[in-house]
Formats: structure tokens, C-alpha cells, sequence
């Protein structure tokens, strides 16, 4: 089952193409790190996914097959928009309250019991709460919905690094506990690194690359040869993004497996996430490049019936 | 250890139940019981003052109504007395009472879908499993029932607070602008229409205080044109040449001096009313100059001389037809807003 399937996804707002001819299929049981710099279409592409934007062009669905927005797909996802909007004036309590009244499922003995390892008190009003507690609020009820798929905007552009950590412990007890798939968006790599096991890479409404992450590590490597033949190998080579640091050129290129030749008098060296994430967003149009790059590293987008 | 409030079944088929209407009662009523006990607080301080000067007034009245002969000497001074010390003061409470329905539209129903928008929350309501539509429902229709039946409570209190100065002879009958939106069922028609504009202006708007602002200005802008140029055309209205005629408690659309079938101004009427010394200040009301003579009637003077009083009106008797159609149409009105301000949340991209 696919979590998230995109098709020609494409959504305008005004003029302007906030995604275009998105086409991502994402496998369940995964963490999916949506990486990419401002405006690059995240935000766009989680709001077509839980139905809050309807798309220009292109379908989006959900949790096999259900159409984003639909009750069906409602029920099944739980979503923490970015700045973690919470009504300021109500109490924990009422939080709780009311997001049990607004859903078919709420575990109202899983909410608490978090609530209380945090130290957050149900008479605390959500106005009065640091940033790294109302993030844990805010998540501990979704995740007290039971959803399948959590969907997480910018989780942790307002927290300390104490706070992130904290707020991603929390999911990944639930992806551990209870298998939820969890879509999350961010620009902080350090954090996707440990945890994001799907990488979707987005740049200026598109999406570069899309794959499990020891998938596409395995099929990128770092050359590092002589400058001097940087421009020769790289014609013969599927360059992602090239490095120069004195006589010594580094080439962030795409292969085939570990068994293509490396050049005589080169060097391979297996890439990082981190290097594989940054690489690609220095190069926008790398992942539009010609040539059987995209089908090749988008393999795990096929849909899945 | 954990307790489910509903049991959770892992496998969902796509026609699953929808959450109950019932449980967005708390929520609606958690998150609007201020705006809702603000527009108790204002009708019950609105009803007090009624209540306590529509007592002295009826107790004074009913020294007017138990004098006999009615409207004759001792007794017409007493009413003309009891008129010029409550009717002033009656106009003023009337207006306030006018701005209620605006008040409570821009602040009960504005918020409803302006505060999410403006403060983002919409994107965790509108992602939960009730649904956004059926969430806007849930919120916008017992709110809207319950300020209309507020509304509706209170406009019997308002008719038996004006009812002395009829009584005693006041000139504005049932159909009067300042009065007939205050009573029946037109009332609480234009409460619904003041919440149905703010729930549209809140979602096309999306920030507070300028939808509440626009709500109020809208609601007026619609109350004046109703009862300045529309309210008139529900029915034609009725015409008098009787140049004497008794317009007690009639609607006075129109009163126009006449001559040989060709409207005459007021200059052409003081010109022909100057051999007498008088003025007429409006084609009804004249001013006598210092050589008047008291024995001559400006109105029956201006018919010896070929004038003609043409005055046109709706009369009292109207009142429930026009009531019920106003009342019609703003309901039509009202329950289009709200339509299209759920068909916008369920459109609204985010």
C-alpha cells in the first residue's frame, strides 16, 4: 500500500506554479523526509496530501487508493501544520475534548499518559505554553487519533535542539509502537539523517528525487581525482553536482552499482545522506536532467496495486 | 493501559460511519459560549431597560387611557402631554435596538471562520475526521438558530414598549422605518441576515476585526436600502386626494401639493400662501406669520385656490404582509449566505 500516490499533481495559486507534474508514490511503513529550501513546493504537496488544498491539476491520493480530503482519507491521517496551530484560549484539557469529539478514534488514556511524561499540565492553556510544548501537544494529539500516517509540516523549524529532540523521540516510539507511516517536511538535515529512511528531494515546484534512502545511497558515490580531468571523466559521468577544492576535484555522480569502473587514478567513496541531500539542492535541475536518471532513481515510486 | 473511546478497527472500509453531528455540540458551544453569553448579556440589559422604562411609561399612560372622553379637551391635553414627555425619548432606544442584529453578526458569527483563518487553526480543525463542511455546519446552523430565537424572544417586549405612544396618538405607525424591523418576525429576520453576512464576510475576508467591520457596514447598507427605498414597493401604495386627510398611524410615503394635475413646490405654494402671511415649512406643516390670520386654514385656503393634496402611504393594515415577505426574503437571503459560506470552506484552498 502507498501512504501517498501522486499522479500530475500539479497546484496554481494565482499565476504562480507552487508544484508542477508531481508524480511520488510512497510506500507505507516508511519515514519520508520531504527536503527542500523555501518555496520549493513542500507545504504545497502536504496540504494537496491531507486535503487541505485541492489540486490545479493531477490526482493525490492517500492510505491505498482514498482521495485526499475524503473522510476516509481524514480518518486515516493525522497532520501538525507548521507553527503547530492550537486554539491560544483553551486548555489542554479542551484540546483533548475536542479532538476526541472531532474524530472517530481518539486513545484518550495514550494523550494523558504522554501529556503527563511531559509535564504538561491539563489545566495549561495552549497560549501560555513554551514552543516546544505546544509542538508536543499538538503532536501527542495526532498520534492519540491512531492515524496511519502521520503528517508533519515543519515539526521542528521552531524548536530548540533540546525540543527536537524530544518531539522526534516521540515519533519514532510511535512509529516503533504502532507502525505509523509518517510524512514529514524540513529543512533541518542533521535530524532527517537518524531517522527519514524515504527521501523525497523537492526543488522550485518539483520533485528531484524521490527513493529509500540506502537505495539512493547506494547509487550515488563520490569521486575524487585530479581537477585537471574533472571535465573529461564528467562527460562520460552522470554528475550530480561537482566539487573543486584545490588540484583535487570531488564528483557527486550517479552509477549503476559499485561495480561501474571508477577512472584510473580516481578514488570512490560511498556518499553521506547529508552530502547525497545538500548535492542535489545546490543543483535544482539535477533531478529534471534528461536520461534514465529519473526513471532509474524514482524506481520506488512505481505504483504498487 | 490505553482506553480507546471508540474501538479502533484497523481495517477501514471507505464507507465508514461518519463521526455524530452530536459531539460538535460541545465543541460549537466551547468555543462560542462568550460570543453567545456576550448577546445574552446585551438583549438581557436591553430587556431590563425596556422592562423598567416601558413601566413608568405604562404608568403613566394609563392616566391617559382612563380619561373619557378621549380625544377631546382635558383628556387631548393629557395624551399631548404624555407624548411630548416620552416620545423623544422613545426614538433613541429605538435606534440602539437597530444596531443589535449588526452587533451580533460580526461578533457571534464573523469570528466563527475569520479567527481560524486568521490564527491558522483551520489547518488542525479542517484535517480532522469530522470534515470541514459538515464542521462549518455543525457550528454556523446552532449558532445561527440560537441568536434568531433570541431575536425572535425579544421583539414582543419591544411591541409592548411602544404601544402607549400609539395609544395616546403618536404619528408613526407599525409600518414606520424606525419601528417595523424591531417587532414580528422581522426582528429576528434580520438578526439571521446580520449572521449570515458575517459568516460570509468571515471566510472571504479571513481576518477579524476588518470582517467585522465589513459585516456591520453590509448589514446597515442593507437595512437602510430596505427601509428607505425597498420596504415601500412590497405592496403599491395607497393614494389620497382628501386634503384633510387623517394619516394617524399610516406609513407616509409621499405628501405632494398639486395643481391642474402638474406637482407643485413648495416655492409655488408659498407664493399663492404669501396674501396670507404663511409659510409652509413641509406640504403638511405651515408656519403663520405675525399678520396670519387665525381664521383662515392654510390647507383649505391652497384647495380654494386649485391645489390639490395627493398623499400616498401604506396603511397600518399591512403590517403582518409586509412582515412576512420581508421576513421571506431575508431568510431566502440568509440561508443563501450561509450555503455559500460553506460551499467557500469546502472550496477554500489553504
Amino acid at each position: 500500500m502507498n501512504v501517498v500516490e501522486a499522479s500530475g499533481l500539479g497546484k496554481r495559486y494565482g499565476g504562480t506554479w507552487a508544484l508542477r507534474e508531481c508524480a511520488l508514490a510512497i510506500p507505507a511503513g516508511h519515514v519520508a523526509a520531504l527536503v527542500g529550501p523555501n518555496g520549493a513546493g513542500k507545504t504545497t504537496l502536504l496540504n494537496l496530501a491531507v486535503g487541505l488544498a485541492a489540486p490545479t491539476t493531477g490526482t493525490v491520493t492517500v492510505l491505498g487508493g482514498r482521495p485526499a480530503g475524503s473522510p476516509a482519507a481524514l480518518d486515516g491521517i493525522a497532520f501538525v501544520a507548521q507553527n503547530t496551530p492550537l486554539y491560544k484560549n483553551l486548555s489542554t484539557a479542551d484540546m483533548l475534548h475536542l479532538t476526541r469529539n472531532l474524530n472517530r478514534r481518539f486513545d484518550q488514556g495514550y494523550a494523558r499518559s504522554r501529556l503527563a511524561d511531559l509535564g504538561i499540565p491539563l489545566k495549561q492553556k495552549a497560549g501560555k505554553m513554551s514552543g516546544g510544548q505546544q509542538a508536543q501537544l499538538a503532536l501527542t494529539l495526532a498520534l492519540a487519533r491512531r492515524p496511519r500516517l502521520l503528517v508533519l509540516d515543519e515539526p521542528m523549524a521552531m524548536l530548540d535542539p533540546l525540543a527536537r529532540h524530544d518531539f522526534m523521540a516521540t515519533v519514532m516510539t510511535a512509529v516503533a509502537d504502532d507502525g505509523v507511516s509518517v510524512l514529514l517536511s524540513s529543512h533541518v538535515l542533521a535530524e532527517l539523517e537518524r531517522v527519514a529512511d524515504y527521501l523525497i528531494l523537492m526543488s522550485r515546484g518539483r520533485v528531484q528525487v524521490a527513493g529509500e534512502v540506502d537505495g539512493l545511497l547506494a547509487r550515488h558515490r563520490v569521486l575524487t581525482g585530479p581537477a585537471a580531468d574533472a571535465g573529461r571523466h564528467a562527460e562520460r559521468l552522470s554528475v550530480v553536482h561537482a566539487r573543486h577544492g584545490g588540484a583535487q576535484a570531488h564528483l557527486l555522480v550517479r552509477t549503476s552499482g559499485a561495480t561501474d569502473p571508477v577512472p584510473p587514478g580516481w578514488e570512490a567513496h560511498p556518499v553521506s545522506l547529508e552530502e547525497l541531500t545538500l548535492a542535489y539542492l545546490r543543483e535544482p535541475g539535477a533531478g529534471a536532467l534528461p536520461g534514465p536518471a529519473r526513471a532509474r532513481y524514482a524506481e520506488p515510486t512505481e505504483v504498487t496495486k | 493501559m490505553t482506553t480507546l473511546t471508540v474501538p479502533a478497527r484497523p481495517e477501514q472500509d471507505a464507507s465508514l460511519r461518519p463521526v455524530p453531528w452530536r459531539r460538535m455540540a460541545w465543541v460549537t458551544w466551547r468555543q462560542h459560549r462568550l460570543a453567545l453569553a456576550g448577546v445574552a448579556a446585551l438583549f438581557g440589559v436591553a430587556a431590563l431597560f425596556l422592562l423598567v422604562t416601558g413601566l413608568r411609561m405604562h404608568h403613566a399612560y394609563a392616566a391617559v387611557a382612563a380619561c373619557h372622553p378621549a380625544g377631546r379637551g382635558i383628556c387631548q391635553q393629557l395624551a399631548d402631554n404624555f407624548l411630548s414627555n416620552y416620545a423623544p425619548g422613545v426614538g433613541p432606544v429605538l435606534g440602539l435596538l437597530q444596531v443589535i442584529p449588526a452587533l451580533a453578526g460580526a461578533f457571534v458569527a464573523t469570528p466563527v471562520l475569520a479567527r481560524e483563518l486568521e490564527t491558522g487553526t483551520f489547518r488542525y480543525a479542517w484535517t480532522q475526521a469530522f470534515g470541514r463542511a459538515r464542521w462549518a455546519v455543525a457550528k454556523l446552523a446552532p449558532l445561527a438558530v440560537a441568536v434568531t430565537i433570541a431575536a425572535g424572544a425579544f421583539s414582543p417586549l419591544v411591541s409592548w414598549y411602544v404601544q402607549p405612544l400609539w395609544g395616546a396618538g403618536d404619528n408613526n405607525g407599525p409600518l414606520y422605518p424606525t419601528i417595523f424591523d424591531l417587532r414580528g418576525v422581522a426582528f429576528a429576520a434580520w438578526m439571521l441576515a446580520g449572521f449570515a453576512i458575517g459568516a460570509l464576510a468571515g471566510v472571504l475576508i479571513r481576518r477579524v476585526i476588518p470582517a467585522m467591520f465589513a459585516t456591520i457596514l453590509s448589514w446597515a447598507g442593507l437595512a437602510f436600502v430596505t427601509g428607505a427605498f425597498l420596504r415601500q414597493h412590497y405592496a403599491a401604495p395607497l393614494t389620497s386626494t382628501n386634503p384633510n386627510v387623517n394619516i394617524h398611524g399610516w406609513w407616509l410615503i409621499s405628501q405632494q401639493w398639486t395643481r391642474h394635475g402638474q406637482p407643485a413646490s413648495l416655492s409655488m405654494i408659498n407664493q399663492t400662501l404669501h396674501a396670507i402671511d404663511t409659510q409652509a415649512v413641509t406640504p403638511g406643516q405651515f408656519q403663520p406669520g405675525p399678520a396670519a390670520s387665525a381664521s383662515i386654514d392654510p390647507v383649505n385656503y391652497l384647495v380654494q385656490h386649485g391645489y390639490a393634496l395627493l398623499t400616498t402611504y401604506q396603511p397600518a393594515s399591512r403590517f403582518w404582509p409586509f412582515q412576512w415577505i420581508e421576513g421571506s426574503w431575508l431568510l431566502a437571503l440568509s440561508l443563501l449566505f450561509l450555503a455559500a459560506t460553506v460551499w467557500l470552506v469546502r472550496r477554500r484552498a489553504a
